[in-house]
């Protein structure tokens, strides 16, 4: 559908407009790019290289670089195990597995066909006062346990299917 | 404020004295912690809450400070550091806190303490150690053992509210600088004070702005290094939620002492709330005149842009920092050219760490001399701490360098813990500081006075200021193991050794973790430790190594069981563990049959178990679950 293609862009032009079409502002631009679209698509990517006047490569360089930018779409819950070394050595790792295992997911395979839940970890939240800690988009979970956590994965599918009926 | 009037010392005044008529309307102050950790415990529902239930007992709630009635102020804070007993509740002017307040809690502190003048005594922190309950910070050691000097207006204004920061003297340090004192006062203030950057280096801030005032102009930037990244280390996102505007002040200073008229702030994007109240900072900064094309009328402009990182811990590293502002891969760069000569967009930088420019308003008020006499000889000041681990009071710490270790954990952090949080009196085995280009401090650390060069004489680092405390149940090859993969994952790749050498280490280490080395892997991983050390080009790959390093040198003998022995002392590396139970031990009283997730343990009620070492997957549910310690690793 040519129309939705277009108004796909005008988001984009909307961003690039706000920044300036400045070049140096690329990282501002693929952060608010990604928050319209939860991830960074190809096309928009090389749209915005076209735009500010630089190679497809610098854009995905810098994408590829920073590991808050995600090329494949994610989903609509971000669990984010807290991995800081207080996290670590109040046993984070365990409710990672446990996350893994509830969900059926793996490093490798982060995010659930269905794209309600991507589980990533995250180096350190800063809220090591609580740790263990778990985000979920944006809401800080502190001291954690396994069974804590995949309560909170229960509690977002049942919240969800009954939306969805 | 119409933004073309410049700032200057009436306007501070008359900022001061409107602020004071409006609170002088407040009968009581409720202060909500308001940072990351208490937050995330509910303390926003709690403010909900204290509007809610005062509004029930027709008791008058300002929540701005504009109004012209008498009322009960009820406010924000940024983070108090307390973060394990939060969420925090403080009354003032009786300077009570209530410690893990709950929504249920709050009428009955409305009742008590705002209404009458009473105390809820089940609210207030206990101490472990006498039982007895402390009423407010002057009496919960956690605090009392401290001094929050950088820290002091952190948990008590409203980091929201400019006026609040003015009406404490912000912003009189920067008026001082930009009206009364030449740029070159300022740098031989802050060299004379002695004040060395928190960010990691120690490099002395005075003689870093220094070398930058005698470079040409015009053109010149401060930046400001929010990109903390350490894991375990939350120092700076305190400082940014808690008074946003001393890193501002900070930054005017140091803008006046070089002579730069554009400065950014770069924070990590992991920080949300630090963002925001740094944006929030930086716009009423603008509105109000303190911040533009004329400050304080002095003819000089600053222009200060807040820029959120894009997860990349080597940006850090402030020729990394600079090139992901300027739109690139967050690669560091060869230095020289430092960047005092060429740093942002090739322009004469300065790039100071949030903590230290948070100091430097605080030094000029008080004067540089004064300043210096705090800490250590060589190294003056205060420096905050994020204390975390296996210790009973978790949080955000200050205190002056040349505190010992022991003061800290023992004073300050109320002792070490084990597994479950209970006190472990002789639980202690070491402390990691400096995250992960930092080192050990084992035991024999325990009386020394720490500063820059104390630390760095045995291996170890201030670094960002991250103090994780480790029980005797940490297995110190583990904890290696953990500070590699961090750096493995964020080294850039630019340098050879630093990419691959990580990687080859971080291998050699899995064999020592699964049984599969030998005396001559350890050797291999000095050399190659080494090697790193020597072929990279940034503090990253340069510190790498550290963390290995420092465990080999104080538990070699723990290396040396994992190899030789194929045993893990601590019981934690999974590949060298086979759990059994003890049968005279066993009460056979199933606690751990019906923990375990895999039903590897089997047995009759009332008879000894056993466990099936073809099922077990270690994770351990059995050893927390038995209560006769009969399961054993």
């Amino acid at each position: 559908m040519p129309g939705k293609n277009l108004r796909k862009f005008g988001k984009v032009c909307e961003i690039l407009d706000r920044n300036g079409r400045d070049a140096s502002r690329l990282i501002p631009i693929l952060q608010e790019v990604q928050a319209e679209y939860r991830y960074l698509p190809e096309e928009i990517m090389t749209f915005i290289a076209t735009s500010l006047g630089i190679s497809p490569a610098r854009v995905f360089g810098v994408a590829t670089f920073f590991s808050h930018f995600a090329l494949v779409p994610k989903g609509k819950y971000v669990v984010r195990v807290c991995d800081g070394t207080a996290c670590h050595v109040k046993k984070s790792t365990d409710l990672l597995n446990a996350l893994y295992k509830k969900l059926n997911l793996s490093p490798e395979k982060p995010t659930s066909p269905d794209l309600l839940f991507t589980i990533e970890t995250v180096s350190c939240l800063g809220a090591c006062g609580l740790a263990p800690a778990v985000v979920i988009n944006e809401d800080v979970h502190g001291q954690m346990t396994p069974a804590k956590t995949t309560a909170l994965i229960d509690e977002i599918i049942k919240k969800e299917t009954a939306n969805a009926r | 404020m119409p933004a073309e009037r410049p700032a200057d010392k009436e306007f501070l005044e008359k900022t001061a004295s409107d602020y004071e008529k409006r609170s002088a309307r407040v009968t009581k102050r409720v202060i909500l912690c308001a940072g990351t950790g208490c937050v995330a415990n509910g303390s926003l529902k709690l403010y909900d809450e204290f509007l809610r239930v005062l509004a029930e007992k027709k008791i008058h709630a300002i929540v701005e400070l504009k109004e012209e009635k008498e009322g009960v102020f009820v406010s924000k804070s940024g983070c108090q550091g307390f973060c394990q007993m939060g969420p925090l509740v403080t009354i003032l002017p009786e300077n009570i806190m209530y410690t893990k307040v709950a929504v249920p809690d709050v009428a009955e502190i409305v009742e008590k303490s705002v209404a009458a003048s009473g105390v809820v005594d089940r609210l207030l922190y206990k101490d472990p150690a006498t039982g007895a309950h402390c009423k407010g910070t002057a009496e919960i050691p956690f605090y009392a053992k401290q001094h929050r000097f950088v820290l002091r207006d952190c948990g008590t204004i409203d980091p929201e509210d400019l006026s609040e920061y003015i009406h404490k003297r912000g912003y009189e340090a920067a008026r001082m600088a930009y009206c009364d004192m030449t740029p070159a006062q300022v740098c031989s203030d802050m060299l004379k004070s002695g004040l060395r950057g928190r960010g990691g280096g120690g490099f002395p801030a005075g003689r870093k702005w220094e070398l930058t005032r005698v470079q040409p102009g015009p053109k010149k930037y401060v930046i400001c290094n929010g990109d903390e990244g350490d894991p375990g280390a939350f120092m700076d996102r305190s400082v940014m939620e808690g008074n946003p505007h001393s890193v501002i002040e900070g930054m005017l200073i140091c803008a006046r002492a070089v002579g730069a008229d554009e400065g950014y702030v770069y924070v990590r994007t992991e920080y949300p709330l630090a963002v925001k109240r740094m944006r929030k900072a930086v716009a009423d900064g603008e509105a109000a005149g303190v911040l533009g094309d004329n400050v304080f009328g002095s003819g000089q402009g600053f222009k200060l842009h807040v820029m959120e990182g894009a997860g990349a811990f080597v940006c850090g590293e402030e020729t990394a920092l600079m090139a992901s502002i300027e739109g690139k891969r967050g690669m560091p760069n060869p230095k020289p050219p430092f960047p005092a000569q060429s740093g942002l967009w090739g322009k004469p930088t300065v790039i100071n760490n949030v903590e230290t420019l948070a100091t430097v308003p605080l030094i000029l008020l008080m004067g540089a001399g004064e300043y210096a006499k705090m800490g250590t000889k060589g190294s003056p000041g205060t420096k905050n701490f994020a204390l975390t681990g296996h210790v009973a009071n978790t949080g955000l710490i200050e205190v002056p360098f040349g505190t010992t270790l022991r003061q800290i954990v023992n004073d300050i952090a109320g002792g070490v813990t084990d597994d479950k949080g209970k006190i472990w009196p002789d639980g202690f085995k070491a402390v990691q500081i400096g995250g992960p280009s930092g080192g050990c401090l084992t035991a024999e650390h325990l009386d020394m006075p720490m500063d820059f060069d104390s630390l760095k004489s045995i291996g170890a680092m201030v670094g960002s200021g991250g103090l994780v405390v480790m029980n005797k149940n940490t297995c110190m090859v583990g904890i290696a193991r953990y500070f590699m993969q961090f750096t493995q994952n964020e080294s850039c790749g630019k340098c050879v050794l630093c990419r691959e050498g990580t990687r080859q280490m971080l291998a050699l280490l899995d064999d020592i973790m699964e049984g599969r080395a030998t005396w001559e892997t350890v050797e291999l991983l000095k050399k190659l430790a080494l090697a790193v050390q020597k072929g990279s080009l940034c503090g990253l790959g340069k510190t790498a190594p550290n963390p290995v390093l420092s465990t080999l040198r104080y538990f070699e003998d723990e290396y040396r069981a994992h190899v030789e022995q194929k045993r893990c002392p601590a019981g934690r590396c999974k590949a060298l563990v086979s759990y059994s139970i003890d049968a005279a031990a066993c009460k056979g009283c199933t606690l751990c049959a019906r923990q375990c997730p895999v039903n590897a343990i089997t047995g009759e009620r009332g008879k000894p178990h056993s466990i099936d070492a073809a099922k077990c997957i270690k994770c351990g549910a059995c050893i927390s679950a038995c209560k006769f310690k009969a399961v054993k690793a």
